[in-house]
């Protein structure tokens, strides 16, 4: 199951998943609480200056921001690691994630209900690519303003695509998420070797 | 665990804990970045000498006698130090503290020398099948 080396070690299977979503959602915070070491942030902090070109309505409490990714790592076994990468919360990003989401096995869309548009580009992205992905709605304190089913609506999704609830904060909350997508990702991958 | 909903201010050091006021030797605070410029560490090359480098490709360094290491910079060194075992490339980011672009072009250095060796994870071309994606998911749930 892994990739034999010419030395006869054995290197770790690795499997890339995509936290994406928009601006200020929890996509650091969800890979933060599940990832075994420190995220990884190449980052640069917005401050005054950048604050007129990033909308920050209901965000108000974050005055800083990850601008190129973050990076986790979940070591299922010593054969197999899951490596974790946030997407850059903002459009100008755009062209790093050509590189993230190549051999990418599904993305996780990381939603706010307060500002459910900001995920558009997410949704638009992975369909248009044609990676799986599921919609995860992060309910910041609980609060739990639209069923699952209006979040589907509103966002006109697939009706294959997961859409699920999750507090990005908690770590069996994280996990599931991603058993969830990995689920998804095993469904797909049936339902197309049926159709063939 | 860092959160996102948190400051700068309270963010873990990375290098160096703040430093403290009145020191009358430091001269720039933790949130003036970094002294020297990322691309300064390659010289301004901001593309390596060989392509092909992912987030997800491997490092592992190669056994070199120390006067074949002499002319390298630090960060050369730290790459090799930190790749006795094989890292992926995203991860020496992370632990050098460096932008993944810098890092990718002191890997083409290094890869130029023979001093590293690099490899892929096959899964960039073979979607990895249900076994292993049942172990995944039963992996996590064993966490």
């Amino acid at each position: 199951m892994d990739y034999a080396r010419s030395n006869g070690r054995r290197v770790p299977l690795a499997l890339k998943i995509l936290v994406a979503g928009g601006f200020g959602v929890g996509k650091t915070t969800l890979v933060s609480s599940c990832s075994e070491i420190m995220p990884l942030q190449t980052e640069e902090y917005l401050t005054n200056a950048s604050m007129g070109t990033d909308d920050t309505t209901g965000v108000e409490a974050k005055n800083a921001t990850t601008v190129v990714m973050d990076f986790g790592r979940i070591s299922i076994s010593d054969d197999l690691v899951l490596y974790l990468f946030g997407t850059p919360g903002q459009d100008r990003f755009w062209f790093l994630w050509d590189e993230l989401a190549l051999g990418a096995l599904g993305a996780v869309v990381v939603a706010d209900t307060r500002r459910l548009a900001d995920c558009f580009p997410s949704v638009d992205y992975f369909e248009r690519r044609g990676t799986p992905f599921l919609v995860a709605v992060n309910c910041f304190n609980g609060e739990q303003r639209h069923s699952p089913a209006k979040v589907r609506d509103a966002l006109d999704l697939d009706p294959g695509v997961p859409v699920i609830l999750c507090d990005a904060r908690d770590r069996e909350s994280g996990k599931e998420v991603f058993v969830t997508l990995i689920e998804h990702v095993m469904a797909r991958t049936r339902h197309r070797a049926a159709a063939v | 665990m860092w959160d996102e909903q948190r400051g700068r201010g309270e963010r873990p050091p990375r290098h160096r804990p703040p430093p403290e006021p009145g020191d009358d030797h430091t001269w720039l605070d933790h949130d003036a970045g970094p002294v020297v410029r990322p691309y300064t560490l390659t010289g301004g090359r901001s593309q390596p000498i060989t392509g092909g480098l992912g987030l997800l490709t491997h490092v592992e360094a190669l056994y070199a006698p120390e006067a074949d290491l002499v002319h390298l910079q630090p960060e050369h060194r730290a790459i090799l130090g930190m790749t006795r075992t094989a890292l992926s490339m995203a991860e020496i980011a992370a632990r050098l503290d460096l932008p993944v672009g810098v890092v990718r072009v002191l890997i083409g250095d290094l890869l130029q020398e023979n001093l590293v060796s690099t490899f892929e994870s096959d899964t960039a071309i073979n979607p990895p099948d249900e076994n292993i994606l049942q172990a995944v998911i039963d992996g996590l749930r064993a966490l």
